[in-house]
């Protein structure tokens, strides 16, 4: 077997592996619900990315196929129960095909123009249907929901989906699935074209591909595999809501995606992974955390623009040019500077949270408590913040010789 | 004293991880955003709860036992209050406080309903202190949901018996916000009115969309064109305060009768633009209480301020109830506290409440308000204000509030 | 016809309004090419800097400073953040407002609590102008009304008449040329960053005692701003004027008049039609009203 062939056959295999075993090692039911819900964004996530990534089509408006998936999904499941005989594990393809119809509708309209066009298109469009979904609640079931069971539809070889863990495997299988049907579709020419697109959409003309159909074809394939992802979320929460349409969803994939990084194909894997993260987890620990989710975006877009994705990339190839060592010397002279202006700047955020908090509890550090309308205690936090920052400034400034040499080295020049 | 302290909670998260905490303390959960739009909402809820439990607890708790309250930030999305649910759930809750938002409600109703079937070693109880959709206690009703609040038709019940009186009323113009509980004021007030007054014509009916309105000033250009004396409202937030300052910058000479006029934030916003002009339906009346049955309210204002005014009275009677019927059950075991709570009575502050055993639905004293300028004659003014304040006009006792249920609950064997 | 006139006059107020929340978006959105999500933010800021000024100092007072406070801010922001993202490209750019606006709402709440703010009209200003049938008009509208026309003007004749307005055109059209000839495009751009910041922060001074001040209003207003500027036309200050007005008057009228098709009143309709707009503009004339370009 070749190289190449051995390396992709270890990446798959590994990634099914981690599927599978996941919850062996997360079996709580809070975590195997927060894994199930990562499993759905990264495939949200994937499919947007097919979009931004792939085609370079900015979309405010991409959680339309994803509510209009969940949304013919939870009906569909409704069926189910009165009767009609369709298989739940294949469930997500019927929110595929939804997320189909409507990619196939929506993408005639928005694909005409590019860029910043085809962005306000599908702001407007996505604000309609939200707009929409709140005043046709028969349907769309309102702010309450269409609700549904997706233990209806009997038993098959022992399984019902009434368990967590068994709707956990369905959204790992799909996951699987969808993956590979998305990473194989940017390999073929479709894909290919759909990069040049991005790149250079005259040249593109000259070539003899049309752009505007380009882009259509890949509108309605991520509408395709967003409806999937809706469809999962259907049966997850086994009830789909105005919420799945919102402009918030749209920002929310919009920010996972970007986070991960744009310019990889797995890159939304991780921006999803950290996002869900960020949202319940962190969200359970402070009440700041649309805060810290705001500055660790506004930090991402301003210092590492290419995501998560583009420092692993960066990083393999310090390792592959031997130079992780010294890398990791400059990061060494950074950490004490760098994780105490950190955690000065948290203190303060948490500080000013507690402050304005009307509920007055104590705030708590290390076991002392901390009282957060003394004039002392802020002046405190602010310089030791200050400090902080400043020795990080100065020691940027001592090491940032060394970083330009590393960086010089990875790019071939030969150092003295 | 309960405090929230991030490097304890982070020590909590992970422990919901990987390990199960024991304990000997009752658990209740409060599910309801704590951070984004919402946020006052429900840290003012958070606040009562809070305040109710250390009441309790000093008394020496229940069974033996503390009330711990675990707060969860479901920033208002369903899906994250399922995910908030299971995460209470390891933690050992099996009680559960949530009350903004009917859409929350209704999902937590569901997925504690399936928990319970699926799990149950591991049932919930639900205590809804405010969403006040009807179907919880009709339709959709479940054994292990309780409703402290008088859900939407009662108050306009009550608003509408009210209004049966009131002889000067004859147009009536109905403005509601247009998602699922809007809908459902319209339909109540349509309903009652012309069951009630016949001869009064309703002039118009309108759903606006939610939180989007800035500017009022063309619905009320309608409401004036159409002659109405009287306009219907469930809105609430900046949709009730923007509408009665419209209604104030156009000279609109109608009252409005409202749901939500007396909640966090609106009072100082409404200002002198809804002296006279404002009515509420609610279960708060402090003024209404004798010398001697302050003390509650007292305690309150001492820890949080002069104008902090806990309205959000249900929190209160829900831990009543909890508690009196923890006792009564002698266990802490949900499905026998369930049971024991179905049907109780208790005297309220405002008067006799009962916990209804057809549909869970707390029956208990409403009133009929206005917002006026304080005369220095109440005792307490209305949230947030030192100068308004609202004036009783009418009320009713628990019984005449009560509905017809057709709630067919099925209780476990 | 009592209620045509009503609706009219409320029309034009609301779209006078709109206008003062888009100029500053337009000219941004034209120099730059970037959509600025933080706009609406600015505008919280100026309402909640005008709340804060208003109460120690005056209404007056507040009126000037509060939209130089936040005019600073937005030339702060240019230079330090959003310099750095052009060089990522477009969605950098983009995105990095959108993470502004989710601080800066965040900041506010902090600052100043999640409940509204009593941020009332001044005495002088308060109370009805006139009375059109029943209804009486309230003077601060009309104050309203008058600002806003005089930013057109204002604005209309700063960028045709004087020689920073020159340069401020050739650098919309032709940055390269511009810079060549040896103006300093970049401290244009932050200029008129800052400018339109501050354009969003002084109507939010007046709007904010006019509507609810609190930490959601930046998103409550949401997105009927980008509305006005694409539907008026890229690089057009005339156009975002005659959009805001249609889009107000349309509004307006869809709200008064009782038409219902198939049991779906037109009023209810009415919040969705200004995306409609959007949509089909977009799709029949992607530049707009009166732009004179298309990205």
């Amino acid at each position: 077997m070749s190289p190449q062939a051995r390396r992709r056959l270890l990446v798959w295999g590994g990634y099914a592996a981690v599927l599978v075993a996941a919850p062996l090692v997360f079996h709580k039911g809070f975590s195997l619900s927060l894994l199930c819900q990562m499993g759905i964004i990264i495939v949200f996530s994937l499919s947007y990315n097919m979009l931004l990534g792939q085609t370079g089509l900015l979309s405010f408006g991409h959680a339309v196929y994803y509510g209009m998936g969940a949304l013919i999904t939870i009906h569909a499941l409704n069926l189910v129960q009165h009767g009609w005989k369709f298989p739940v594990t294949l469930m997500p393809l019927v929110g595929g095909a939804a997320g189909l119809f409507f990619g196939v509708v929506f993408g005639y309209i928005t694909t005409r123009r590019a860029g910043t066009t085809f962005a306000m298109i599908s702001l407007g469009i996505g604000e309609m249907m939200a707009a929409c979904s709140l005043m046709f609640p028969g349907f769309f079931g309102g702010e309450a929901g269409i609700s549904g069971n997706r233990s209806s539809g009997g038993a098959f070889l022992g399984i019902t989906y009434g368990p967590q863990i068994q709707m956990y495997y369905l959204v790992a299988a799909w996951l699987l699935l969808s993956t590979a049907a998305m990473y194989a579709l940017s390999r073929t020419p479709l894909g290919r074209m759909a990069n040049a697109v991005r790149d250079n959409p005259e040249r593109a003309q000259f070539v003899g591909y049309d752009p505007q159909h380009v882009r259509f074809m890949m509108v309605a394939l991520s509408g395709f595999f967003a409806g999937i992802a809706g469809g999962l979320a259907a049966l997850n929460y086994e009830i789909v809501t105005a919420e799945s349409l919102s402009a918030s969803t749209s920002g929310m994939v919009l920010l996972a995606t970007y986070l991960g990084g744009i310019g990889f194909f797995a890159g939304p894997i991780a921006g999803a992974i950290v996002v869900t993260l960020m949202q319940t987890a962190l969200g359970s620990i402070t009440n700041a955390w649309p805060f810290y989710f705001g500055a660790m975006f506004l930090a991402t877009v301003l210092f590492v623009p290419g995501g998560i994705a583009s420092v692993a990339v960066l990083h393999k190839r310090f390792w592959d040019a031997k130079l992780l060592r010294r890398v990791i010397a400059v990061y060494a002279a950074l950490a004490v500077p760098a994780a105490l202006a950190l955690g000065f700047s948290v203190l303060l955020v948490e500080m000013a949270y507690n402050a304005s908090d009307e509920s007055r509890s104590a705030f708590r550090v290390l076991g002392y408590v901390i009282d957060t309308t003394a004039t002392a205690t802020w002046v405190a936090a602010i310089s030791s913040t200050l400090a902080a920052i400043a020795a990080c400034g100065f020691t940027w400034r001592a090491v940032s010789a060394r970083w330009a040499e590393v960086g010089a080295a990875l790019a071939g020049e030969r150092k003295p | 004293m309960i405090v929230r302290s991030p490097l304890r909670a982070a020590c909590c998260a992970l422990a919901v991880l990987f390990a199960s905490a024991a304990s000997a303390d009752i658990k209740i959960a409060y599910i309801d955003p704590l951070s984004g739009l919402m946020a006052a909402t429900g840290e003012h809820g958070l606040r009562e709860l809070e305040f109710a439990a250390e009441q309790v607890n000093a008394k020496g708790g229940v069974l033996g036992q503390k009330l711990v309250i675990v707060p969860l930030d479901n920033k208002l999305s369903t899906q994250e209050s399922q995910i908030q649910l299971q995460a209470a759930i390891d933690q050992g809750v099996r009680y559960v406080v949530q009350g903004n938002g009917s859409s929350v409600a209704g999902v937590l109703i569901d997925a504690i309903n399936k928990n319970n079937e699926r799990n149950p070693d591991k049932t919930v109880v639900f205590l809804n202190y405010a969403a006040v959709d009807p179907d919880f206690t009709n339709d959709k009703c479940s054994f292990w949901h309780f409703r402290f609040d008088a859900n939407s038709d009662m108050k306009m019940e009550a608003l509408t018996s009210y209004m049966k009186d009131q002889k000067n009323i004859q147009k009536v113009y109905l403005l509601n916000q247009d998602y699922s509980f809007g809908h459902q004021v319209a339909r109540a007030a349509r309903e009652m009115l012309t069951a009630k007054r016949p001869d009064v014509k309703i002039v118009g009916d309108e759903l606006h969309p939610l939180a989007k309105v800035k500017d009022f000033a063309p619905y009320v250009a309608k409401i004036q064109a159409s002659g109405a004396d009287t306009v219907i409202t469930g809105n609430w937030g900046s949709d009730l305060q923007l509408l009665v300052k419209a209604a104030k910058d156009a000279n609109l000479k109608a009252d409005f009768y409202t749901y939500y006029a007396g909640v966090v934030g609106t009072p100082p916003a409404l200002g002198d633009s809804g002296v006279d002009r404002v009515k509420v339906v609610t279960y708060w009346n402090p003024n209404s209480l004798a010398t001697g049955q302050t003390s509650y309210i007292d305690a309150y204002k001492k820890k949080f301020g002069a104008t902090s005014d806990p309205y959000t009275g249900s929190m209160h009677m829900a831990l009543d109830y909890l508690t009196q019927a923890m006792a009564r059950a002698g266990t802490t075991d949900p499905a026998k506290v369930a049971r024991a709570m179905e049907g109780m009575n208790i005297e309220g502050p405002f008067g006799p409440t009962e916990m209804r055993a057809s549909d869970h639905q707390l029956i208990q004293p409403l009133f009929v308000m206005t917002f006026v300028k304080n005369d220095g004659k109440s005792r307490y003014t209305a949230d947030g204000t030192g100068d308004y304040t609202f004036r009783q006009e009418i009320r009713f006792e628990g019984p005449a509030t009560a509905r017809p249920t057709s709630c067919k609950m099925q209780r476990p064997s | 016809m009592e209620l045509v006139l009503t609706s009219l006059l409320n029309g034009v107020t609301y779209g006078l309004l709109l206008f003062m929340l888009s100029s500053g978006l337009t000219l941004i959105f034209s120099m730059m090419g970037v959509l600025n999500f933080a706009h609406a933010s600015f505008y919280m800021l100026g309402a909640y800097f005008g709340y804060a000024i208003s109460t120690k100092v005056g209404f007056y007072p507040a009126l000037v400073v509060a939209p130089l406070a936040v005019g600073a801010i937005g030339a702060a922001v240019e230079r330090h953040g959003l310099r750095r993202a052009h060089t990522s490209g477009h969605v950098s750019e983009l995105l990095f407002t959108f993470g502004l606006a989710f601080v800066i709402a965040e900041a506010v709440r902090l600052v100043w609590g999640s409940t509204p703010v009593p941020y009332k009209v001044p005495a002088s200003l308060d109370g009805p102008l006139f009375t059109l049938y029943e209804s009486t008009f309230p003077t601060y509208k009309a104050f309203m009304m008058l600002v806003s026309v005089g930013m057109l003007a204002a604005l209309y004749a700063g960028l045709t008449k004087t020689r920073v307005g020159l340069v401020i055109r050739a650098a919309l059209t032709r940055p390269d040329m511009a810079e060549a000839l040896g103006h300093d495009v970049p401290r244009v751009f932050m200029l008129v960053f800052g400018g339109g910041a501050a354009l969003a922060g002084l109507a939010g001074v007046i709007g904010g005692n006019a509507f609810v001040t609190d930490p959601g209003m930046a998103e409550s207003l949401g997105t009927i701003v980008f509305v006005v500027v694409v539907v008026g036309g890229l690089g057009s200050l005339t156009g975002a004027f005659v959009a805001s007005l249609f889009i107000g008057i349309v509004q307006t009228f869809a709200v008064a008049m009782d038409y219902s098709w198939h049991g779906m009143s037109l009023s209810r309709v009415a919040p969705v039609l200004p995306y409609l707009i959007m949509v089909a503009m977009l799709i029949v004339r992607p530049r707009g009203l009166m732009g004179t370009r298309e990205t």
